[in-house]
């Protein structure tokens, strides 16, 4: 068995995708890291502090994670989900009653937003206390807080869509504030964002878009450029 | 006090690691140059192993909490017929709380804004960076400037009827000023004395917005008025 393995790990097909060979050295372990495209934002070595769990509480590592998940179950959500009135919450019914797991899928959508918005806060909370936020990271903090505004768009874009009681009035509790903003630029935002005075077909597709392309591809530019600094000013 | 100078000298003896060198170092350094060498690790397998571990572990509990609750779902959207209360999602329930108390444009406008913009410019504020205890100098002035500012609060809060907000804010100044009238630099009583001021506002204002979360979220039933959660509001 061992000698099958290491024979499937010598053979040219396996070494033509993975181009180091087992991490058994320090130099092994360092090309896994740097071969590697998921990896090699990562350094070859870290400090020993920062690897220490009750450091960083992997908080933002947990938030990349339930981006992840989230992407993956709205990608198979949308497979079933149609973002119109008529529609959605029959789909939403289907998903529950029909679909195999729908409810499963849904569950997990529903509770990893709401546990990724308490993270990311949390993960706020960890890099100011252990003052992480300071030279040369101020500009990545800031780029943190902008990660932690579009979390709760995402999140709070996604409510509307299930099109159920829970989903309109929350909705339209938030957009009545965004009508508070003065200069009239309140009822044009609203307008804007609604696609109408209320909330109906056109605030639907609207929340649809930005829940599932537009914020997406924003958290995902933010993201990048998040980490990429964090590896630029020594971390992880 | 003295004047202090803005770098320091550093040297070390041996020629093999440090060759002779001056290095200054400025408050604006970053961290890990004023760190003495530090104990390194590979990452392979040190961090990825523990990246691993944590994120199989949250999709376990995630999958557990998915097959015990169901995510709530009501009936279909009726524009005709408003809940009541109609609340929005749980971390909007400050904001909303907020709107309870305050005019539109103040609760739903001003505050989030400021809220943000004071987020944004915390590492831009020499003072936040500097991470000294809150009555290390000027102790009088600190004093005066302190119970200035909470008292102007106060009043508005007291005008507004906000003490959900009055009353965490008055139990944290008087953490903030025990370390003023007591001597001890131990225990509790001495680390609250080490800590600086933006540590307090930071602490004030995620106070603050728990608070009004919980209160949101358990505390309010039809017409936003004050109910027990164990009541049953529908």
């Amino acid at each position: 068995m061992k000698k099958a393995f290491e024979k499937l790990f010598r053979s040219q097909v396996w070494r033509s995708m993975f181009r180091h060979g087992l991490p058994l050295s320090n130099r092994t372990r360092a090309e896994a890291v740097f071969y590697n495209f998921f990896l090699h934002v990562h350094p070859t070595k870290v400090r020993k502090r920062s690897v220490k769990f009750t450091y960083t509480w992997g908080l933002g590592g947990l938030s990349l994670g339930l981006f992840i998940i989230l992407v993956f179950t709205g990608g198979l959500l949308m497979l079933y989900y149609r973002p119109s009135v008529a529609q959605a919450y029959w789909d939403m019914k289907d998903l529950q009653f029909v679909v195999s797991n729908g409810r499963f899928l849904r569950n997990m959508h529903r509770w990893a937003a709401h546990a990724m918005v308490a993270i990311v806060f949390l993960h706020m909370m960890r890099v100011f206390y252990t003052g992480s936020y300071r030279p040369p990271k101020e500009f990545n903090w800031v780029i943190g807080v902008f990660l932690l505004v579009t979390t709760i768009l995402l999140s709070y874009t996604g409510y509307l869509l299930p099109w159920d009681q829970l989903s309109f009035w929350g909705i339209s509790v938030g957009t009545n504030m965004v009508k508070a903003v003065p200069f009239g630029l309140g009822d044009t935002i609203s307008y804007l964002l609604l696609g109408g005075t209320m909330v109906g077909e056109n605030a639907l597709v609207r929340f649809y878009v930005l829940h599932c392309f537009i914020i997406p591809v924003a958290a995902v530019v933010l993201m990048a450029i998040h980490f990429w600094r964090v590896r630029k000013d020594g971390g992880v | 006090m003295t004047a202090e100078k803005d770098f320091r000298a550093e040297g070390s003896s041996n020629p093999k690691k440090v060759p002779k060198r001056v290095a200054f170092i400025k408050p604006r350094t970053a961290a890990r140059v004023k760190k003495e060498d530090e104990e390194m690790v590979m990452t392979v397998p040190n961090l990825v192993i523990k990246e691993i571990i944590a994120f199989e572990v949250m999709v376990i509990v995630l999958a557990l909490i998915s097959l015990t609750f169901n995510a709530p779902l009501e009936w279909i959207a009726n524009p005709e017929h408003t809940p009541n209360p109609a609340k929005a999602p749980w971390y909007f329930l400050g904001l909303q709380e907020l709107l309870h108390y305050f005019p539109p444009i103040v609760a739903g406008v001003i505050l989030p804004t400021l809220a943000v913009i004071a987020l944004i410019v915390i590492p831009y504020f020499p003072i936040n960076l500097k991470q000294e205890g809150l009555w290390k100098e000027h102790r009088r002035q600190t004093l005066s400037v302190l119970l200035t500012v909470v008292g102007i609060v106060s009043v508005v809060l007291l005008w507004f009827d906000v003490y959900a907000m009055l009353v965490p804010t008055l139990l944290i100044t008087a953490l903030m000023v025990v370390p003023y009238f007591s001597k001890k630099e131990t225990g509790v009583v001495g680390w609250l004395g080490t800590r600086p001021l933006s540590w307090w506002i930071m602490t004030w204002f995620i106070v603050i917005v728990v608070v009004l979360t919980t209160i949101g979220i358990l505390f309010r039933g039809p017409e936003w008025s004050w109910t027990w959660p164990w009541h049953e509001i529908y």
